[in-house]
């Protein structure tokens, strides 16, 4: 089983009078690991719900492995989405849920769940509402990942999770992907811990998307020059800076945009050197100021 | 481990070259699987498969169907040469530009290659 592709168009979803996403066209492809970001609020689980066909849209378009999955048995049994509050019967055993899971999720993996259950030592016959918020998201992490379904989301769900647990997740994540290829859609707050494992970023921020594109271009849009302050101003003399500090004479100023390579490959002869800027650091700019970076653009 | 601005496979590539120039993984070694090195560096295991296909172009690593990826026979002579030619564009000029900067002399260099010990005579 191959993974599927998303897609949205035009994409708006209001509750009442409130727009919560306006015009999102996003483009995904599938067998890939993609990371969705954005402030809280910015309209990230409303996006996941709706490809997953919790919510219709109120404007545009939702296309999941080429058709509308909405109200579509194959398309929405093929597509798991995890999300923190976890969807689970709270008053029976993990076992019974598993039960449940396996029923619902044509491609769901009964060994593969007790595996995980046991790697984040989890008890088969404890029920959800006695379990930790770790646990609970632990096992929100377990049901998603052995429903390998072709498309799966984690909506924060890690987030309770402690840094061991998260450490297993990613190594489960990233095992079971290789072994098991399928699309993948990963929110997150914790982008520094994800940042290497994503092929492409999408950005939404207020409700709009901000950007949607592949996580290597997105490096190499930014970049860090460390060095002697003079030295630093002269490089990045006409370009745009992000960012700035000083740690007693030297300086490190962030660029974000159409870089001029041909700087960064002098930055050496001026003792500047030239590094990667943390996808959390964009995210931060372009959250904080999304006007001033579009017109940059 | 990713402290570059290059792409991540392009940054894997390179540390796979090191370790085939510094003689950590000798010539038909097997290196570790791109499900190993996703799970070892939390990387996509699609870029660490990138990588590989990268190097096997240069013919640095071979596929053998079913067991994994192995350093090619003869990959450090490659590897050598080719940095060898990039020594000098690269690396040096940047060090001469910088010596003619501070007035160093030719003769000055010489004088100081002289005194060290020489590493690279004794292979």
């Amino acid at each position: 089983m191959t993974g599927y592709s998303v897609s949205t168009s035009g994409l708006g979803v209001s509750y009442g009078r409130t727009a919560a996403l306006t015009d999102v066209t996003i483009d995904l492809a599938p067998d890939r690991i993609h990371g969705l970001l954005g402030r809280n609020g910015a309209g990230k689980s409303t996006l996941l719900s709706t490809l997953a066909s919790l919510r219709a849209p109120s404007d545009g378009t939702v296309a999941v492995d080429g058709g509308d999955p909405f109200e579509d048995e194959r398309r929405m049994e093929h597509t798991c989405l995890v999300r923190e509050c976890g969807d689970v019967i709270g008053d029976e055993p993990l076992t019974v849920n598993l039960d449940w899971f396996a029923l619902a999720r044509p491609t769901f993996d009964r060994a593969f769940a007790e595996d995980l259950l046991d790697r984040f030592g989890l008890d088969p016959r404890k029920k959800p509402q006695a379990l930790s918020r770790g646990q609970a998201s632990a096992f929100g992490v377990v049901t998603g990942l052995a429903a390998r379904s072709p498309l799966t989301m984690f909506d924060e769900v890690h987030l309770g999770m402690d840094a061991p647990a998260r450490h297993t997740f990613y190594e489960a994540l990233l095992a079971d992907f290789a072994e098991h290829p399928r699309t993948i859609i990963i929110s997150s707050h914790l982008i520094n811990e994800i940042e290497t494992m994503l092929e492409t970023v999408t950005i939404i921020h207020q409700g709009r998307l901000l950007l949607s594109e592949e996580a290597d271009n997105l490096r190499a849009r930014g970049a860090t020059l460390t060095g002697p302050a003079a030295a630093v101003d002269r490089l990045t003399a006409g370009q745009t800076v992000i960012g700035s500090r000083d740690l007693g004479p030297t300086r490190q100023a962030t660029l974000f945009g159409d870089l001029d390579t041909a700087v960064l490959d002098r930055a050496a002869d001026h003792g500047v050197t030239v590094g990667p800027v943390p996808l959390q650091d964009l995210f931060i700019h372009l959250t904080e100021h999304p006007t001033r970076t579009e017109a940059h653009a | 481990m990713f402290d570059g601005r290059e792409p991540i496979y392009v940054q894997i590539a390179e540390s796979i070259r090191a370790e085939i120039l510094s003689g950590a993984l000798k010539e038909g070694d097997q290196v570790m699987s791109t499900t190993q090195y996703a799970t070892t560096y939390r990387i996509n295991p699609a870029t660490a498969a990138k990588a590989f296909a990268q190097l096997v172009d240069e013919g640095v690593l071979r596929k053998q169907r079913g067991v994994g990826m192995f350093v090619t026979d003869g990959a450090r002579t490659l590897l050598r040469d080719r940095r060898r030619e990039a020594f000098f564009t690269e690396r040096l000029a940047p060090v001469l530009r910088e010596a003619a900067l501070l007035g160093i002399t030719t003769a000055d260099l010489i004088a100081h290659l002289d005194r060290q010990p020489q590493e690279g005579d004794r292979q």
